[in-house]
């Protein structure tokens, strides 16, 4: 898998990862890879546990050193930004958190200020209307004066997609913004990262769902343990036999619970022809090593 | 908690209400009173330069006894409270209070092997205050060279370790100390009080206090990042370490020179940030000044009590626990009925 091939323009990139190694001191957890998110892309990270989608997110955030490779931020190297000057190119929305303090949801969002907020200054009237618009834009305004741990898990996720929203990044990396979240806050969350790209924010973001990965990516990267294991249209990358070679499972079964694979013509036949027929020569099998 | 910090105005107004009422009460009360209009005139004539026409005995009270020890009560009460107010927030730990990294038990060996030593007063606050500053830099060393762990909890664990042993120290020294003229002297320290300040002594430590408090006073917004996740902090964008190491500079320079000034008082910075927390909510950007009111407030009505409630003069320790720990409590239990 040609990985370089798919990696755009360094011209048209937010972020880029350079033949980055990932990992910690004494502990490689990935390396070789490259890929590049272009401006107002949307791109789906999949990958079994352990296969280093947070690992590489980290990195590619700068919060933690390559140990070999670059990450570049619009073509320059990630490590002459500074912190404030990186927030305010990349946003980054973790996972939905309890939270300790009882801040209400205006001052939580107010804080994707602080990259452009003066450093003995509080936020100002003008903040305020932006926090108020991102909250907006996600249809959660009525959440503002809310205390932010005592709303429900989904409300918090979109409460922490309206802070990166308010840092006005070219890029928002979304670290499963989808888990812990009930059917509907799932098609919510999804539906507004549609629109994001929209506005012309890209998206990088990492699922355990492949078929959120179809339902909003431009391109998907698979992440197989040290490795990327593709990179490129939903189409070409998404393929059953792809998946189950990522995901340790027979093809059959990879078939049968993503339907949504059936909007790919490519795919077609063997949807078409019978599971059994896929499923035969694995069946009962090992996992792979 | 909400529904009070969306009434601002009536909240100060009610803390500032309480903090003038102490006050006034702290000059009325004692084996002295000065009324309120006999306290006014005092000031108002020596302010004007007119002369207050009271008895000499009065002006006396109010300037050279009340006085410099109310205005101590302010300064300590204040910098305790704003200093457990920036601790729990940039520690993300509700539960910790300004001694968290040691500077307490590093003062009260410096101040312990000072008295046992013989030192006049104004040294042993200096060695106390050093001390302080001594025990934080080793506990902040310490969690730099351990660099595998979630940094506050090695911070907050070798600021535990460390005031364990400097407990042990104190607790040495103690038990060779004379148990007839020093002991007394080093249990009275080590329980706070405000009796034995001088208006020198609180001109030699209030410079380091509020050098301590500026910062916090500058920084009061961006502290509140540092509630969230190491991580997520510094991918909005904030240097985390460097502004941790400031805050930590500066909380821990306010409360070493507080503890050299009045001893080890408990208690206010772990309780008052929580009451002004209540009443504000937790936006450092108005829990430093509620804070700073409440801590006030408290530590001078504290004071007050430990004057008149015994015969003898209590340590101000003792009172702080008593009156804080069954609150705390009290605190706790409403706290989790409501929410």
């Amino acid at each position: 898998m040609s990985a370089a091939a798919a990696v755009p323009q360094a011209a048209d990139c937010v972020v880029e990862a350079c033949d980055l190694a990932i990992g910690y001191p004494g502990r490689r957890v990935g390396a070789g890879i490259s890929l590049g998110i272009g401006h107002g892309e949307a791109l789906c990270l999949l990958g079994p546990n352990g296969s280093g989608k947070t690992t590489l997110f980290k990195t590619l955030l700068g919060l933690l050193p390559p140990l070999a490779g670059e990450v570049r931020v619009l073509g320059e190297p990630a490590a002459d930004w500074s912190r404030a000057a990186f927030a305010r190119k990349v946003g980054y929305v973790p996972q939905a958190h309890a939270g300790l303090f009882p801040f209400t949801v205006e001052d939580i969002v107010l804080m994707g200020r602080a990259a452009r907020i003066e450093r003995f200054a509080a936020p100002s009237r003008h903040d305020r209307e932006i926090a108020a618009d991102c909250l907006a834009a996600l249809g959660v305004d009525h959440l503002r004066t809310r205390v932010y741990t005592e709303i429900s898990g989904g409300e918090r996720q979109l409460a922490l997609i309206a802070r990166a929203l308010a840092q006005e990044p070219a890029l928002l990396v979304m670290d499963e913004p989808t888990a812990s979240l009930d059917f509907g806050n799932q098609i919510r969350v999804l539906d507004h990262v549609g629109r994001l790209r929209g506005r012309g924010i890209a998206v990088l973001m990492s699922t355990h769902q492949p078929e959120h990965a179809l339902r909003v990516a431009d391109r998907i990267a698979l992440l197989a343990p040290g490795r990327l294991a593709g990179l490129g249209a939903p189409a070409e990358v998404a393929t059953p036999e792809a998946l189950a070679d990522l995901y340790g499972v027979d093809a059959a079964a990879i078939v049968a619970s993503l339907p949504a694979l059936s909007r790919f013509p490519q795919h077609r036949r063997e949807m078409d022809a019978p599971a059994s027929a896929s499923a035969r020569p694995s069946a009962g099998g090992a996992r792979p090593p | 908690m909400s529904a009070s910090a969306l009434r601002p105005a009536a909240a100060w107004l009610a803390a500032s209400a309480a903090l003038a009422a102490v006050l006034v009460a702290a000059f009325a009360v004692g084996k002295f009173p000065v009324a309120p209009g006999d306290l006014l005139r005092s000031l108002a004539g020596r302010l004007l330069g007119a002369g207050s026409g009271l008895p000499a005995a009065v002006d006396t009270v109010v300037w050279n006894i009340r006085l410099p020890r109310v205005a101590a009560g302010i300064v300590v009460g204040a910098v305790l409270a704003a200093a457990g107010a920036a601790y729990q927030g940039m520690f993300r730990n509700p539960l910790v209070s300004p001694d968290i990294l040691g500077v307490s038990a590093g003062a009260g060996l410096g101040a312990t092997l000072g008295i046992y030593l013989g030192l006049p007063l104004a040294f042993v606050q200096g060695v106390a205050f050093v001390g302080g500053l001594l025990a934080v830099a080793v506990v902040w060393r310490i969690a730099s060279l351990v660099q595998r762990h979630d940094p506050v909890l090695v911070l907050v664990l070798a600021g535990v370790a460390l005031g364990a042993l400097l407990g042990a120290g104190i607790s040495l020294v103690k038990i060779i100390s004379d148990p007839y003229t020093q002991l007394p002297t080093i249990t009275f320290w080590l329980l706070g009080g405000l009796n034995q300040v001088r208006p020198s002594d609180l001109a030699a430590t209030a410079p380091a206090m509020l050098a301590g408090l500026l910062p916090m006073a500058l920084l009061r917004w961006r502290i509140n990042l540092l509630s969230l996740a190491d991580e997520e902090a510094a991918a909005l964008g904030v240097d985390v370490g460097r502004l941790r190491l400031v805050l930590v500079a500066a909380a821990t320079l306010s409360t070493a020179a507080a503890v050299s000034l009045a001893g080890i008082v408990g208690w206010i910075g772990l309780v008052v940030p929580h009451v002004a927390r209540l009443l504000v909510g937790p936006d450092f950007s108005r829990l430093l000044p509620a804070s700073l009111l409440l801590g006030a407030g408290f530590l001078v009505a504290t004071d007050t009590l430990a004057r008149i409630v015994a015969p003898i003069e209590l340590p101000l320790g003792i009172l702080t626990a008593v009156v804080g720990a069954p609150f705390f409590l009290w605190l706790l239990a409403r706290v989790g009925r409501t929410s």
